[in-house]
């Protein structure tokens, strides 16, 4: 089956952008059951671009973005941010979990905000107090603010610790499944404003998904991994036109793009 | 329009409501009540009545009760029973006061640092295992017959469930919290006071509880072995002139000690710990 130029290894849109992330050969052996979650593993995000990685449930997705968030040391390899390399967290990196994780003794509010507060202080916290209002009003919490998380709901939490991940404005931001918990029109509606966000802020956007419809519609490319060892087997650039609307999704170049990348990953997914 | 015209929101629609058993229906009071009148009953049964209980062994309701208000009159008059339960009140809290500070540090010292967790735990979970009331002669030896002795006896009892609850609530915080912090940059220091802590504190109550309701039984002991001018040494008087009566309304009294400072911690964590939903009813243990 082909398709022009859509699953190709021929450099992306973004591809003349200046280069943001750098990971090469990189590997992760975990010490405690000696599992090697990653093996040689080898990409570059350029700025501006989204990149999205899909893969079969435990090839090491989680891994790879906990190793670039600068959250776990790799086995070897390296990873270079903005010419420095990754060797703790940083600041220009914002990272969202597969799970909420909001802290339930503190309001929506005070959650969003956490991040300020702990690099600069409470009050350089209570200065951002605006932003991070208007922040939950952009994903429909604005009544929320004062709320504990108790009361929010699974998708409600999700759509808080977007906001707590943009606060201080990260340069890229790091997705792990983050609307996973998520209703679909919901869903199609976060992605649309996370493809907002990114093109405002010039953002650099990795992110980890299950649904191939949702990397589809979101990226510039997109990676396949394969598990034991986790790698990267095939990258497919996605050339659909920006801005991407949902309309996109019942054209049938895109439903051709999704059947390709189910075909390679059905293959080996299961085994 | 409505899409089921045909089901109003009247009562006759309701075809299925939660069925509670009637033992579970009773209100709380009139069960508490109820129980408590059960009980007194077959006791007055038991001593008053059939005779099969003496006097000396176990007195009458009635007589309990007259000693009830005497000893009441004493201790609302200020008497020297007021005096005796003053100074079992100051070894109580002193004791608990160092159990919590004593705790909490080696708590942290264990549920934070690998040192901690390696070397002080095994010591600390020897020393745990021990009878800890056998330590009393040394107290007394060390500390001599006055309230010193008996804060020290208490304070050593209640120490170890703060210990415990502190390290296990450090361990409280799960993987992704962890990695949430580390994310936002914050510091050992940081993840400790704002995460850690405040995870842990459900289970560094339920020690506290459990420290409060020890450090009772270690102050009245030490009191009983130490004499002293507390209320144990009143009781320990009493039970030798056989006066049963006046031991059973000492200990009612002194419960009421044991009752309000568990009702105090369970108060403040109810204030502290507000988002913790899981709470049992009423508030005990
Ligand atoms: N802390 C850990 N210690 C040991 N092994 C781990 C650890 N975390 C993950 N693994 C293992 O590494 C492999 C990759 O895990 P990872 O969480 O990266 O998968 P994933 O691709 O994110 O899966 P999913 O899609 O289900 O989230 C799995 O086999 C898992 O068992
Ligand atoms: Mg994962």
């Amino acid at each position: 089956m082909t398709m022009e130029g859509a699953m190709t290894l021929t450099e992306g849109p973004a591809a003349h952008a200046r280069p943001v992330y750098q990971i090469d050969r990189l590997s992760k052996t975990y010490a405690r059951n000696s599992l090697t979650a990653l093996t040689d593993v080898k990409l570059t995000l350029h700025k501006g671009e989204f990149v999205s990685v899909v893969g079969s449930s435990g090839c090491g997705k989680s891994t790879l973005l906990k190793i670039m968030a600068g959250l776990l040391p790799p086995t070897k390899g390296r990873v270079v941010l903005e010419g420095r390399p990754v060797t703790g967290p940083r600041d220009d990196i914002g990272m969202m979990f597969q799970q909420a994780t909001l802290l339930p003794w503190k309001t929506t509010l005070q959650n969003v905000l956490l991040p300020i507060e702990m690099r600069q202080g409470r009050s350089a916290a209570k200065a951002a107090i605006p932003r991070a209002l208007d922040l939950l009003q952009l994903v429909g919490l604005g009544d929320f603010a004062n709320v504990f998380p108790g009361e929010l709901s699974g998708g409600m939490a999700q759509r808080a610790s977007i906001c707590r991940m943009l606060i201080s404005n990260p340069a890229v931001l790091l997705l792990d499944e983050p609307f996973s918990a998520l209703d679909e029109l919901t869903r199609d509606f976060m992605n649309m404003e996370l493809q907002r966000i990114c093109a405002e802020q010039q953002a650099t956007a990795f992110l980890v998904t299950h649904s191939l419809a949702e990397a589809v519609i979101l990226s510039d490319r997109i990676l396949v991994m394969k598990p034991r060892p986790g790698r990267i087997v095939e990258e497919i650039v996605i050339d659909l036109p920006r801005p991407r609307t949902l309309e996109m999704v019942n054209t049938p170049h895109f439903g051709d793009i999704v059947a390709h990348i189910r075909d390679l990953l059905g293959k080996e997914a299961f085994q | 329009m409505t899409l089921h015209p045909n089901l109003k929101d009247d009562d006759e629609d309701t075809l299925w409501v939660e069925h509670v058993a009637l033992i579970d229906s009773i209100p709380r009071w009139v069960a508490m009540l109820g129980l408590a009148i059960v009980v007194i009953a077959i006791w007055d049964l038991a001593t008053t009545r059939m005779g099969w209980v003496s006097p000396i062994i176990l007195p009458s309701p009635s007589e309990t009760l007259s000693d009830l208000i005497i000893v009441g009159n004493n201790l609302l008059s200020g008497g020297h029973m007021l005096t005796a339960l003053w100074t079992t009140t100051r070894t109580v809290l002193w004791a608990f006061l160092i159990a919590m500070g004593i705790g909490f540090s080696l708590g942290i010292l264990v549920g934070e640092t690998k040192f901690g967790e390696r070397a002080v735990m095994p010591y600390l979970v020897a020393i745990d295992t021990m009878p800890k009331v056998a330590f009393a002669p040394l107290f007394i030896a060390w500390l001599g017959f006055d309230i010193q002795s008996k804060v020290a006896l208490a304070a050593f009892i209640a120490t170890f469930p703060i210990v415990v609850s502190t390290a296990a609530g450090l361990y409280a915080a799960s993987e992704n919290e962890r990695m949430l912090f580390k994310s936002i940059g914050a510091s050992r220091l940081q993840t400790l006071i704002r995460l850690k802590l405040p995870t842990g504190l459900p289970y560094i109550f339920t020690g506290l509880k459990i420290a409060s309701v020890g450090v009772m039984a270690g102050a009245i002991t030490g009191e009983f072995l130490g004499g002293g001018k507390g209320f144990g040494a009143l009781i320990r008087e009493s039970a030798s002139m056989l006066d049963t009566p006046r031991v059973f309304s000492f200990i009612l009294y002194l419960s009421l000690l044991g009752l309000a400072l568990f009702f105090f911690v369970a108060f403040v964590e109810k204030r502290l710990v507000f988002w913790n939903k899981s709470d049992r009813p009423g508030g005990v243990a």
